[in-house]
């Protein structure tokens, strides 16, 4: 082989990606950031330039992703059955938190990053609901023991990754307050998790019904 | 050069046998053998240097697989794993008991050559003397170290309980930040008295100087030390090589590791069995499908469980496509190295984005997987998750790797760079306990794939690369010929992957673990991972040792680079793929 050959050979792949990523920025002139070219360049049918331009850009979450946890509630109906929303923060009435404060996420949990108190009837005894609970989010490290285990689909993971803040000690320990999120919200983002997990609730809940009968 | 033959059927006499290999040692050494059973050989101190270099020389036992230590009540027992590269077949467990005040155990330098970097994490965790050792000293933490962190009664900076789950977080967890409990400068032990402006290391800085005379006779130089790292893009992570240099040529190489160190042995052993899998993502972070599936192997051969056949294939799919994705890394990595910054890299880091999206579908993460479980996976793939491993092996990642070879391997500069760099001879390898493509390059035909096949990779046809030289050259061919290796079984995986369960038996947080020992291991693209374990039969594992393929390689460095330029030796340092969260664990 002739000296050079090799690396003239080397240049020319470099040159064809070149190529490739002009060609599709030619078929969308004008429009950089064309959503439909976008997820071309990102699929395994891409070619080309494959870098995302954050935050203009966002690769799209598939539905198993996971980061942070969130605990699920059923929000209050109104009389046509949709969920009651309060006027004043914009978020569903709650209206059953499913937490039963078990404490399986935390005992499963590998950092140990979720802490419970478990509520207590006026009469003082214990009452399945968590009076507080919190996650540590700067040591949770997202590996989703505590939805995968949890026998209520009370605990789930979210897709909000965007978490940056000015200060960590107080705003990043999530209590229930900021923990709670709807159904509603997590029938969005986990679809096919949901629709299963309804179809399970609702055949248990028809041999429920059967039974006595 | 022998090949690796399948495991001999059980009716045959297995020569790797603990009980078979007591017997002959008996004849030759009549009272050498404390005892003998399933779990090892039991050895006494004073014939260990003997009974090895009988092993190695006669019973062809010439690889050391791992070294590691358990701290029992009454005792320490230093276990050796040992295996032979001829014939292959499971590990040989040695052991050997030192007494609680100051345990002394020969050091096995003189025959193996890789025992001298674990040796001395032994020596430097778990605080056991090993007279006859070169160069003992601490080697992951500082010399000033206060305590053995791997004994049962030391009780680390943010130390809560003995295990995990911790009492204070159910039911009455009012929660308290880790730096309330535990004020920052309260968090380092220091040895009594210590002063840190008068400090001195115990250990010379530079033992290094004055190795050699100089070589040139015209122009007299000096020798001197540099410190490349840790702090240096070359050094892949924060490892720290001190270079001893005679003009450009080096002279000796030492690295200084620890700066990662986390001490992951100890982490898991305050862990359950369960909690451990999401840390050994963290291990190499590059590989983390196969660290999974390398600790779910060892767990279930305690547990004494099999995954269903879909899980098989599955978790044999995602390990391949780890391999294939971790040596496009290496190879971009390399040429990094070389001084072609970036562009070659990012035509690796490319295919891997594909890979690591199909591995995000699957599992819910890009790096930390955490997808494998005991006795099965964490949940089924998606349903368009085959076709899209399908498209990949059968049209784009053949290509990408005839690209990756063409544009790389053919090209002279990287000849001119390669070829005769680094050389680790065929003896030296196996001595020094390399293993993957470092092993394999030198010309070492074995891979725990076939060596002891594990999962269902016995019914898989692949080839195991090899080199001829054992130069930078043939670690980097090894590592695209095993790309192609991984193509080939995925197609023959995708083929078959039955419909069917993923987990046996019901998903449970509380595993029950029998009493017993293990040492799980599996060829991960970087060489051969292995977990010791040792159940107590409680949740939480009384012993968990991560044998590093890293680690361990990265004890073959200073062969490798004495007598090179500055300039090749980070090449070699490329060359060995090292992921320092998986070398100071």
């Amino acid at each position: 082989m002739a000296f050079g050959l090799g690396l003239l050979n080397g240049l020319r792949y470099t040159f064809t990606r070149i190529a490739k990523t002009y060609i599709g920025d030619l078929r969308h002139l004008g429009r950089s950031h064309d959503p439909k070219e976008f997820a071309r360049r990102q699929s395994v049918r891409g070619d080309g330039i494959f870098t995302a331009q954050y935050p203009e850009e966002r690769v799209p979450v598939p539905e198993n992703f996971r980061f942070v946890p969130f605990l699920v509630y059923e929000p209050k109906l109104d009389e046509s059955g949709k969920p009651l929303v309060d006027a004043k923060t914009g978020k569903e009435v709650i209206g059953v938190e499913r937490c039963t404060a078990c404490g399986i996420c935390s005992k499963v949990c590998p950092p140990q990053c979720i802490w419970i108190v478990r509520g207590t009837t006026p009469e003082g005894r214990p009452k399945p609901q968590a009076a507080e609970f919190y996650i540590d989010i700067d040591i949770c490290m997202n590996c989703g023991y505590c939805a995968e285990f949890c026998p209520f689909d009370a605990i789930k993971m979210d897709h909000d990754y965007e978490l940056a803040d000015y200060e960590r000690h107080t705003s990043h320990v999530y209590d229930v307050k900021k923990l709670l999120k709807s159904t509603t919200y997590y029938s969005k983002i986990h679809p096919q998790d949901w629709a299963r997990e309804e179809a399970d609730r609702k055949a248990k809940e028809a041999a429920k019904a059967k039974k006595p009968a | 050069m022998a090949v690796n033959p399948p495991p001999p059927p059980e009716t045959k006499i297995n020569p790797n046998d603990p009980q078979v290999v007591a017997e002959k040692i008996k004849t030759v050494f009549a009272d050498a053998v404390e005892s003998a059973s399933a779990q090892g050989i039991v050895v006494k101190s004073d014939k260990l240097l003997d009974v090895t270099r009988y092993l190695r020389d006669k019973l062809s036992f010439d690889y050391l697989n791992n070294v590691t230590s358990v701290d029992y009540p009454d005792r320490f027992e230093v276990v050796y794993q040992v295996s032979s590269m001829d014939r292959g077949g499971a590990p040989l467990t040695l052991k050997v008991n030192a007494a609680r005040e100051n345990p002394t155990v020969p050091s096995l330098v003189p025959v193996y050559r890789g025992a001298d970097f674990q040796e001395r994490e032994v020596y430097d965790l778990m605080g056991i003397q090993f007279p006859g050792h070169p160069n003992l000293h601490r080697i992951l933490l500082w010399d000033g170290f206060e305590g053995y962190p791997l004994r049962k009664d030391y009780k680390e900076p943010y130390y809560e309980e003995e295990k995990k789950p911790f009492g204070t977080r159910w039911d009455q967890g009012h929660h308290v930040i880790a730096e309330d409990r535990n004020p920052w400068h309260d968090n380092v032990k220091y040895p009594a008295n210590f002063d840190a402006m008068s400090y001195k290391p115990t250990q010379e800085i530079y033992p290094t100087l004055g190795l050699a005379e100089a070589t040139s006779t015209r122009l007299r130089t000096d020798k001197i030390v540099v410190n490349i790292g840790p702090q240096h893009p070359s050094t892949h992570g924060v490892a720290r090589l001190k270079v001893t240099l005679d003009g450009e040529t080096i002279v000796a190489v030492e690295p200084v590791l620890g700066y990662l160190h986390r001490n992951h042995d100890k982490i898991g052993e305050r862990n359950t069995y369960l909690q451990n899998i999401p840390y050994t993502d963290r291990l190499d972070y590059f590989t983390s499908m196969s660290n999974n599936f390398t600790y779910v192997i060892g767990v279930e051969k305690l547990m004494g469980i099999k995954p269903p056949e879909r899980a098989e294939y599955i978790r044999v799919i995602m390990a391949e496509l780890t391999r294939w994705q971790s040596h496009a890394v290496a190879v971009g990595f390399l040429y990094n190295d070389l001084g072609a910054f970036y562009t070659p890299l990012l035509y690796g880091l490319e295919e891997r984005e594909l890979i690591l999206d199909l591995f995000e579908a699957v599992s819910g993460s890009r790096m930390m997987c955490n997808y494998m479980r005991f006795g099965g996976l964490a949940r089924d793939v998606p349903e368009d998750f085959l076709g899209k491993v399908q498209y990949l092996v059968d049209e784009r990642l053949p290509k990408r790797t005839d690209e990756l070879e063409a544009y790389l391997i053919k090209n002279e500069l990287f000849l001119a760079r390669a070829k005769k760099v680094g050389v680790l001879p065929r003896d030296l390898a196996i001595s020094y306990s390399t293993a993957g493509p470092v092993l394999r390059g030198s010309g070492v035909k074995y891979d725990v794939r076939r060596a002891e096949p594990y999962s269902i990779y016995d019914r898989f046809d692949f080839d195991i690369p090899t080199g001829t030289t054992g130069d930078l050259y043939d670690r980097t061919i090894v590592r695209i010929a095993e790309m192609r290796e991984s193509l080939r079984i995925l197609k023959q995986a995708l083929k078959d992957v039955p419909a069917g369960e993923i987990m046996t038996g019901k998903k449970n947080y509380q595993i029950r673990v029998p009493k017993g020992e293990v040492y799980g291991r599996a060829e991960n693209p970087k060489g051969e991972l292995g977990f010791f374990l040792n159940s107590d039969g409680s949740p939480n594992p009384y012993r968990y040792h991560v044998r590093s393929p890293s680690f361990i390689n990265m004890g073959a460095l200073n062969e490798m680079a004495v007598g090179h330029k500055i300039a090749d030796l980070i090449v070699i340092f490329g060359s060995l793929d090292v992921v320092m969260g998986e070398v100071d664990r």
